[in-house]
């Protein structure tokens, strides 16, 4: 028992006992089951890839991006733009991307440039950067050139809205794509496609060369430069990669979603990001897709289970409690684990 | 009447045996010089007699210490500040931003009491500049200083610093023991020389001093009684009229070499040069190297020998670009671009670090990684096309890190296993099977037996040996151990002060070799 423990990992022993406690009581308070299983596996499609962004933060040495937001923004600003052309369907959505990404990567070298400035700080000086940007965009959602009724207030005038309705133009067009029934339980095929091709990018670069060279660099930065590896561009490298995935990956989130959250709601996205890929396995200094995938897949699984029980047995917004506890509670163990360690 | 007493000191790293036995007296009112090596085992004895915390958490030591009869066991430095023993650290311990006054004084300073203080108890009392700065004055004066004792430390040249540390312990009142650490590397020749005098004049006040240097002229000259030390056991003690230099410098160096059969030497001698290096100037912090001229045959072993600090590890690190670096490096006809590891990897040029776990290795990854990573980066062997990407062929690199792993002997549970969890031997054999992995025509090998245990020290002493004979593989060894450098070169070139101090044969003498590390030049040694 001990060896087993040992092997799959406290935490994630943890969490999946308490998973199936929660499971157990559902079954035993009559709540239906396969609509908690296809929420489970909306929400980790949506969700996987903005997880799957940290993995070339680990890799080259940055740590965990906790300035997702940055890439979010573009994301979103990809999108408004393709709703602003009334853009819809798969259309709107690769029109989505195809302009977040650039913004992304372009975004995501200036902030590579700066953390390779501010070495063994970059988890600290990422999360303030995450904070200032979202609140510098604040004020450009206020101001921006945007005239879609969609986009801005109901009663005109300027700035867009707090939350944009994507009824109209991409919900859930990726959820829907290929989508099947097993008994009563929806199999959001389209979804999961799509973060099997991320992830397959993300794994395959990370047998390629050019991703060895990162990861070397980001696991040991004195054996990369012996190398004649130069390590600041590596790290630059995997800032871009992990902003731009972010962008993608709120897009992706937004579609399922069926809304866009402007505003403050760019700021709580990357806690339960980093939280997902530690109870997945991963280290400050070691990530890869199996970690997304299990982290993603505990992570939402709690939530979503946990959601309906709470409200049974308990007032309230229990389960939004429960989440930051969760989420909080497992970066702060990660951290006071030694490099090397698996939390 | 003895002072101090240290009887049949023990003293274990891990499985490593420090020091072995070691017994020291020192009596009132002598000045008592100890030499060795570095690893000779005098840090560590410092260590356990000034009860430094380093000594407690690995285990404690073996054996007795005296003072004054009195037995002592030191557990924290302020026990042995209690029973008057004062040290100068060879790295200075003092606070730049305070005035030498508040340094002089720190942990001692004298109070007086104020209103506060007489509510709130003794630590509120308020500082009595004047009387500290009074004390001060006395301890400067004492050593011949006529500074303001107001200065601030920061700023001032070296030679004062050191002053300031021993006026701070002779301000102690009850001192009866100095320990000096190396205190006169950083001075220059006149403040060495006033140094010295000020040390025989400390001695006549009936304060006892243990003074620890690489100078053997200053130990000769300064000492009554000189204890020497190396690996870790007491060579001999012996009054300081009774030796010569010359004489030191052997008992130092010299040691039972076991020359192991090696591989048959068949090479034939080739007067070809393959590495030119001009005017090497390395800005490795604590290894300085300030200008080497040096030119490495075709087929040979160099082996690069000196004490530590002196700058000998810092030629390999310059040659890989690792460090700052200016001068000339010549290889095979063409000049190297300095500053550049990929350029000198792509020469054909392989290094094996002197940190083995911080530059060497990645810890974390298997020991098939490590191995073929660097061709993997710097020739593209290991991969094959995909489309637009390369990839890293698995079967490729398993097979080729299996043969190695087998030529090699390295011991793992499977080329999978993490490098981490590897003895120091085998993590070696790693460093060398990815060094070899590159097919280098020069290989440059930093330390290759630091932290290895004995038996494992002669197979990587070996391998090295066999690559030279077999394959051709001209080496540049960097090494702390003269006796490996004897054991495997063909000649040893001795650096001190970041200088060439000359190349020798390695049959030279031990005296021949121990003069050279201390800082003699090569005329003087030679004749």
């Amino acid at each position: 028992m001990k060896e087993f423990i040992k092997k799959v990992g406290f935490p994630r022993f943890i969490i999946t006992v308490f998973l199936i406690a929660l499971i157990i009581l559902a079954v035993y308070l009559d709540i239906p089951l396969p609509g908690l299983l296809s929420d489970i596996l909306v929400r980790f499609g949506m969700n996987a890839i903005l997880v799957l962004a940290m993995i070339p933060g680990i890799q080259s040495g940055i740590g965990l991006n906790f300035n997702l937001p940055l890439g979010i923004i573009f994301g979103l600003i990809g999108a408004l733009i393709s709703i602003e052309f009334q853009l819809s369907g798969f259309l709107g959505l690769f029109v989505s991307i195809l302009i977040a990404v650039p913004l992304a990567a372009i975004a995501g070298y200036f902030y590579g440039k700066m953390l390779n400035r501010i070495k063994g700080e970059e988890m600290t000086v990422g999360n303030y950067i995450g904070y200032s940007v979202v609140s510098v965009m604040c004020i450009f959602w206020l101001v921006a050139p945007f005239s879609s009724p969609e986009l801005i207030w109901a009663y005109g005038g300027n700035g867009l809205r707090v939350t944009v309705s994507l009824e109209s133009s991409m919900a859930h067009v990726l959820n829907d794509f290929l989508a099947f029934n097993i008994g009563n339980i929806t199999i959001p095929t389209g979804l999961l496609l799509c973060f099997a091709l991320f992830a397959f990018i993300v794994w395959i670069y990370g047998r390629s060369n050019k991703g060895l060279s990162m990861i070397v660099a980001g696991s040991n930065p004195n054996f990369a430069m012996s190398n004649g590896i130069d390590v600041d561009k590596q790290r630059i490298k995997g800032t871009v990669i992990s902003t731009v995935l972010a962008a993608i990956g709120i897009i992706i989130y937004s579609q399922a979603f069926g809304f866009l959250q402007l505003y403050n709601a760019p700021l709580y996205s990357a806690m339960p990001a980093a939280a997902a890929i530690l109870i997945g396995g991963a280290t400050l200094k070691k990530a890869n897709i199996v970690h997304v995938v299990v982290g993603t897949l505990l992570f939402q699984s709690l939530l979503v289970v946990a959601l309906p029980v709470v409200n049974v047995i308990a007032e309230g917004s229990m389960s939004e409690v429960i989440r930051t506890i969760v989420s909080n509670g497992i970066i702060l163990y990660a951290l006071t684990r030694k490099e090397g360690e698996t939390a | 009447m003895d002072l101090l007493q240290m009887k049949n000191i023990s003293k274990y790293y891990d499985e490593n045996k420090v020091l072995n036995d070691v017994t020291l007296t020192i009596k009132e009112g002598e000045i008592h010089g100890l030499v060795g090596e570095n690893g000779a085992g005098k840090s560590t004895l410092m260590n356990i007699l000034f009860g430094m915390p380093v000594i407690q958490s690995t285990g404690g030591y073996e054996g007795e210490i005296l003072i004054n009869g009195e037995p002592f066991t030191p557990t924290d430095p302020k026990d042995a500040m209690d029973v008057g023993i004062g040290m100068v650290h060879q790295e200075f311990m003092l606070i730049p931003g305070f005035t030498i006054t508040e340094n002089i004084k720190i942990n001692r300073e004298i109070t007086k009491p104020t209103v506060i203080s007489k509510v709130f108890g003794k630590t509120l009392e308020k500082l009595d500049y004047e009387a500290m700065a009074k004390d001060a004055k006395i301890a400067l004066k004492k050593l011949d200083m006529s500074i303001d004792e107001y200065l601030p430390v920061a700023g001032l040249p070296v030679g004062y610093m050191q002053f300031i540390e021993i006026a701070r312990e002779i301000d102690k009142t009850h001192l009866k023991l100095l320990i000096l650490d190396e205190p006169t590397a950083v001075l220059t020749d006149t403040e060495a020389a006033k140094f010295l005098e000020i040390i025989n004049r400390l001695a006549d006040s009936g304060i006892s001093i243990l003074f620890i240097s690489h100078r053997l002229e200053e130990i000769k000259k300064l000492s009554d009684t000189i204890t020497i030390l190396r690996d870790g056991e007491l060579v001999k003690t012996v009054s300081a009229d009774e030796i010569d230099i010359p004489e030191i410098a052997r008992l130092m160096v010299g040691r039972k070499i076991e020359l192991t059969q090696m591989a048959e030497d068949n090479r034939i001698k080739k007067d070809e040069i393959l590495l030119e290096i001009k005017n090497l100037r390395v800005n490795m912090p604590g290894e300085i190297v300030n200008g080497v001229d040096v030119t490495v045959k075709k087929g040979e072993i160099l082996g690069i020998g000196g004490l530590a600090g002196q700058g000998k590890i810092g030629i390999a690190n310059g040659i890989m670009g690792l460090y700052e670096t200016s001068g000339t490096i010549i290889k095979d006809g063409k000049e190297l671009p300095l500053n550049n590891p990929r350029e000198a990897l792509k020469s054909s040029i392989a290094f094996l670090s002197e940190d083995r776990r911080g530059v060497g290795l990645l810890l974390d990854h298997s020991i098939e990684f490590n191995i073929v990573f660097s061709s993997l980066e710097i020739q593209e062997r290991f991969l094959k096309k995909v489309g637009p990407l390369k990839l890293i062929d698995n079967e490729e690199v398993r097979n080729h890190v299996l043969k190695m792993i087998e030529d090699l002997d390295i011991r793992c549970t499977g080329p999978r296993q993490h490098t981490r969890h590897l003895s120091g031997g085998n993590q070696q054999k790693v460093c060398i099977a990815r060094a070899l992995t590159l097919e280098p025509d020069l290989l440059l090998v930093s330390e290759p037996t630091r932290g290895i245990d004995i038996g494992a020290k002669k197979l990587v002493l070996d391998t090295l040996v066999r690559l030279n004979r077999e394959l051709g593989v001209t080496i540049i060894i960097t090494s702390s151990e003269l006796g490996e450098l004897r054991q495997i070169s063909d000649r040893i070139a001795i650096i001190y002060g970041g200088k060439l101090a000359g190349i020798l044969k390695p049959d030279a003498s031990d005296e021949t070799f121990g003069l050279l590390m201390a800082g003699e030049s090569i005329e003087k040694v030679v004749d």
